[in-house]
């Protein structure tokens, strides 16, 4: 790259850090004051967790272009882990955590990548089905083991957060949620990203291109993995409470939502339809009560009970992106900052080119 | 790079969620648990249970009894002269649902007291944050063990699975004069799994041989492989705690193979009768549950409370012609959580508490005491079926 | 003696399989798509017998109306949700997605309109006991027998009919097909509606074996269905059956081995196995992937 190209680029790299501190500088002193409330502040640890689970999923399906079925068994065994470590351990939750976390994501990622070895060789339904099988197969496993509490599951999960410290999850939720969103940016859009996307678009002729597709392929799967296990670390301690019955497939196939709705392939996507899918219920129950007073009962109803039809709405939103719009909101594009530092920065005498990012 | 600005992106997003979030000022001081002294106008009570979802059934039966209680209530002058104001939010059968609707009703709301939930790992997730600010809750219906376990803030209305489960161990030898066992579990659920293992414990702290344990994947319809090996260990008894769907098909699939035995349910069995067509009524004779009513042969006042049920809520609950126990303990949990406030005569949460630990409640259908606990000293009726028809053997304790 | 009557309850329970794998097969053979909403068109299929004998109807009207109404469901959710991109190429992900989407509707649907709880049915049948022992066998017999017949119909359609060439033609290359002068969205609606028809004889069969439906009822059955079809090589008839049975099988053997918890581990452990040494399952044709 050119030396004003690389410029502009690490300017941009630079304010967007600033940014990202100011922000969650600003967030954390409002939810220590108290004007973000627990209600608020649970959806956001909770919009942030599924922001790493639909970006880990991303990176397997949209950018490798494989559909991917058992993910929900990733979070479930770095839930688990990341539970059972914090639990057993003598440590401070402050110190216990952090290293169960990625104790958590560590083992996701290492089985993962057992499951990826056989599995990637098949082609894309069958890997699908093999993935569902899976995921079905690590909460049979949940289920049936002492240790790991059987149906019941693991409670007493302690959290950061207390009376005292009303940022304690928070603080450790969104630096992490800001790697997870960077590192897939970085890798995206390195010349493994690169690599990675041309297996989507034809294997054979990647692979012929010299490509090693089969290391990317388990590169890629088992960094899903492992972000993946460490968002099921977070939600193990964030919720208090888990249980093989909240990783089954359908789990899987609300990370999934996230993603197709999004767009598969677009880190922005992912993280903003995560961010509004979890909201959404909520969303709609305040809408509801706003409502209450100027429409009649029934629509109200429709607010309140959308709980009722909301898989159904989704449902219905995932045929129609797949019909009409199957690269999802974002596509494959990712908003780009470059035309505003251009503006700002002179370009010496040359026209400042502009360049959507991501395209294909 | 560049694209980090989408970073900057989803934070600004979390802003609008924070920002478009409440609608609805607190008004109240930000220590939820009610403020001390003074009385507010109206008695805020939250109600959290699953209206969507594979379990709704249950949380919506619960969610009518709490309503029907509340009219009552109110109609006969509120609590301490001031009406209930119930606040109840879906929990669409999921425990980080439930966890922030919780949030909201608490923080945003500002409820004094929570009925809620009704599964229970939702329950226990909802318990845990309940312990931190101090709220009084009663689960209607949430009888894993470790719901109460979460704090003494926590109690329920209904009794727990390892007292059913050694419960029926005991009326096995003891009424049924069994010396061995057998156990069909639902190897995904915890609460049939949890009756299960009391089960097997105490019949063989009991001296019973236990024969086989087997288990069956949730939404299993085929049973007659697990039945199979079982009948091959010829117990006398064979316990199948669990809900009535499962049971239904269970009891049925069982006679076909030519079993005898005689078999046990849980409280879950409640309803069970409707999910067996006519032709097939033979099939549950020699078949025994316990439940916490006696709704075969219910009293006056158990009575009233059914007929205004069902005049009320058939509408809204698909169950409602088949009057089952979460309803009723819907009802009740309501009506305890209202006399534990009017006793402690005032909203604060501690003297809530404390008067439910006290409280002595006499009930539609007998009394309920907590004795100092969490957990209600509670009967339970034995029910068997015969030719179609539900009889009640009388209470049975140990 | 129990070993028999462990094995019946196995070929019981797989002929269910079977008969829904057969379906899931048929249109897998011809358009290459695991249609997740296979296994809630069974789940439809029962609640038409409910509704229609709830409203008084005799059976055989029922059974009519069941699989009528599924074979018009199905081409629906051909149609609606697969036919844009089944034209126009779009990656099997995009389908794949799209399928388990139906499948998502349709259950939300059904809860919506019925209810989540399960509903009890009358028996249907009303058969003579015919007693193995002490087991009353006379409904596996029935199953087992019904779901012969639908393989042996499945079988002459496709190997002695026009349209089964044509479907044959489809399924090996369908652009060749279609240059043949194949037409091939008919065969599809053709695919369709008869593996949805004999997805409602599923549902017949199902009904009056367990005589319970609920709104979810669909998705592990057709899950399981779909383990089957892979057992025995999708797309291959006689591998459907084949390897119903030998689902329903190896479910009777987890538990007589002991391991009745591990039931459904051990069923996709033993399809993860079965796609790693043999992918093209025990009765299919390896397809080579072309460039």
């Amino acid at each position: 790259m050119a030396p004003p190209n690389f410029r502009k680029r690490a300017l941009s790299s630079l304010i967007i850090l600033i940014l990202t501190a100011v922000i969650y500088l600003a967030m954390h002193l409002l939810i220590a004051a108290g004007i973000i409330g627990p209600f608020i502040r649970g959806i956001i640890n909770i919009a942030c967790i599924n922001i790493i689970a639909a970006v880990s999923l991303n990176l397997v399906t949209g950018l490798l272009g494989q559909l991917v079925l058992g993910h929900a068994g990733f979070m479930l065994i770095g839930a688990y882990t990341a539970a059972l470590i914090t639990k057993n351990s003598a440590m401070p939750l402050s110190v216990s955590l952090p290293l169960s976390l990625l104790a958590g994501g560590v083992l996701s990622a290492v089985i993962g990548l057992v499951i990826a070895l056989p599995a990637l060789r098949l082609r894309g339904d069958y890997l699908a089905i093999v993935t569902l099988g899976f995921g079905e197969i690590i909460r049979v496993v949940a289920n049936n083991l002492e240790f790991t509490g059987g149906p019941a599951g693991l409670s007493g999960i302690k959290s950061l957060t207390t009376r005292q410290n009303a940022t304690g999850m928070f603080d450790l939720i969104f630096p992490i949620t800001a790697f997870v969103i960077f590192f897939s940016f970085t890798f995206g859009t390195s010349r493994h990203g690169r690599a990675v996307r041309s297996i989507r678009e034809n294997e054979i002729a990647a692979e012929s291109s010299g490509i090693n597709t089969t290391y990317y392929k388990l590169l890629t799967f088992t960094l899903a993995a492992l972000f993946a296990g460490i968002a099921g670390g977070l939600y193990a301690h964030q919720i208090g409470v888990i249980a093989p019955s909240r990783f089954d497939f359908n789990k899987s196939v609300e990370i999934l939502m996230m993603v197709v709705l999004g767009g598969m392939g677009s880190i922005t996507g992912a993280a903003i339809s995560a961010t509004f899918l979890t909201a959404l219920p909520e969303l709609l129950r305040s809408i509801g009560k706003l409502l209450a007073n100027v429409l009649p009962d029934v629509m109200t109803g429709f607010f309140n009970n959308f709980d009722q039809y909301r898989m159904l709405i989704y449902s219905v939103l995932l045929i129609c992106v797949m019909l009409f719009r199957p690269k999802g909101l974002f596509g494959r594009s990712e908003i780009s900052i470059t035309p505003l530092v251009d503006v700002f920065r002179h370009q010496g005498g040359r026209a400042p080119k502009k360049r959507k990012d991501g395209t294909k | 790079m560049k694209k980090l600005m989408s970073l900057l992106l989803v934070a600004v997003m979390l802003f609008a969620v924070a920002a478009c979030g409440p609608t609805d000022k607190p008004s109240a001081p930000s220590t939820p648990g009610g403020n001390g002294g003074e009385l507010p106008d109206e008695i805020i009570i939250g109600g959290l249970a699953p209206l969507t979802g594979d379990v709704s059934q249950y949380g919506i039966a619960s969610n009518n009894g709490s309503k029907l209680a509340v009219e009552e209530i109110n109609k006969a002058g509120g609590i301490l002269g001031k009406k209930i104001k119930y606040i109840a939010y879906d929990e669409q059968g999921d425990a980080t649902a439930a966890t922030i609707a919780y949030d909201r009703l608490v923080n945003e709301d500002n409820i004094v007291a929570l009925i809620g939930d009704i599964t229970t790992v939702p329950t226990i997730a909802v318990a845990q944050k309940a312990v931190e600010d101090g709220i009084p809750m009663i689960t209607p219906t949430g009888t894993g063990a470790a719901i109460t376990q979460a704090g003494k803030n926590i109690f329920r209305a209904c009794f727990t699975d390892p007292y059913q489960g050694v419960l029926m161990a005991n009326y096995a030898k003891e009424k049924l004069g069994a010396s061995s066992v057998a156990v069909l579990y639902d190897t995904g659920d915890d609460y049939s799994k949890g009756v299960a293992d009391a089960f097997w414990d105490a019949a063989s702290e009991l001296g019973l041989t236990q024969t086989d344990k087997e288990g069956y994947q949730p939404g299993s319809t085929d049973f007659n492989a697990q039945l199979t090996k079982i009948k091959a260990g010829n117990p006398d008894v064979v316990m199948v705690p669990g809900y009535y769907g499962d049971g239904a098909m269970i009891l049925t699939q069982a006679r076909e193979l030519g079993i005898t035995a005689k078999f046990l349910g849980s409280d879950g069995w409640d309803g069970l009768l409707n999910q067996v067509d006519e032709s097939n009524y033979s099939a549950l004779n020699g078949a025994f549950y316990c439940t916490q009513y006696s709704l075969r042969e219910p009293g006056a006042e158990l009575q009233r409370v059914m007929d205004a049920y069902k005049e009320f809520y058939a509408d809204s609950d698909p169950e409602a012609e088949y009057l089952n126990m979460f309803a009723i303990l819907g009802y009740e949990a309501m009506h305890i959580m209202a006399a534990a406030i009017e006793s402690a005569g005032s909203v604060d949460s501690d003297k809530i508490v404390e008067a439910l630990s006290n409280l002595e409640y006499n009930g539609v259908s007998g009394s309920i005491a907590y004795q100092g606990g969490q957990d209600p000293a509670r009967e339970a009726y034995i029910v068997e079926f015969v030719d179609g028809v539900e009889v009640m053997r009388g209470v049975y304790s140990f | 003696m129990y070993l028999i009557t462990q094995m019946l309850n196995g070929l019981g329970a797989g002929s269910i399989y079977a008969l829904i794998a057969l379906g899931y097969s048929m249109v897998y053979g011809v358009v290459k798509l695991i249609n997740f909403a296979h296994g809630d068109i069974i789940m439809v299929g029962s609640y038409m017998i409910f509704l229609t004998l709830g409203s008084g109807q005799p059976l055989w009207v029922a059974v009519l109306v069941s699989i009528s109404f599924s074979a018009i469901m199905g081409v629906l959710i051909e149609q609606i949700a697969y036919r844009r991109l089944l034209n126009s190429g779009a990656p099997r992900i995009a389908l794949l997605i799209t399928a388990i989407g139906a499948s998502i509707f349709l259950q939300n649907l059904a809860q919506l309109v019925f209810g989540a709880n399960q509903k009890s049915m009358p028996k249907m049948f009303q058969l003579p006991a015919i007693r193995i022992g002490d087991m009353n066998v006379s409904n596996t017999l029935l199953n087992i027998i019904v779901a012969f017949i639908m393989m042996a119909f499945l079988q002459v359609l496709i190997h002695a009919t026009k349209t089964g060439k044509a479907m044959r033609a489809t399924s090996e290359d369908s652009g060749a097909a279609q240059l043949m002068g194949i037409n091939i969205n008919r065969i599809i609606i053709f695919t369709f509606a008869v593996g949805s028809a004999l997805a409602a004889v599923g549902a017949v069969l199902y009904t009056n074996t367990y005589m319970q439906i609920k709104p979810l009822m669909g998705g592990m059955l057709g899950l399981k269905a779909f383990v089957a079809a892979v057992f025995g090589g999708i797309g291959s008839i006689p591998g459907a059956m084949l390897g119903g049975f030998l689902l329903g099988l190896a479910e009777s053997l987890s538990v007589v081995a002991g391991q009745s918890k591990w039931m459904d581990a051990a069923v996709f452990a033993l399809l993860i196995i079965i796609l790693l040494v043999r992918p093209s399952g025990l009765l299919g044709k390896h397809m080579k992937e072309k460039v």
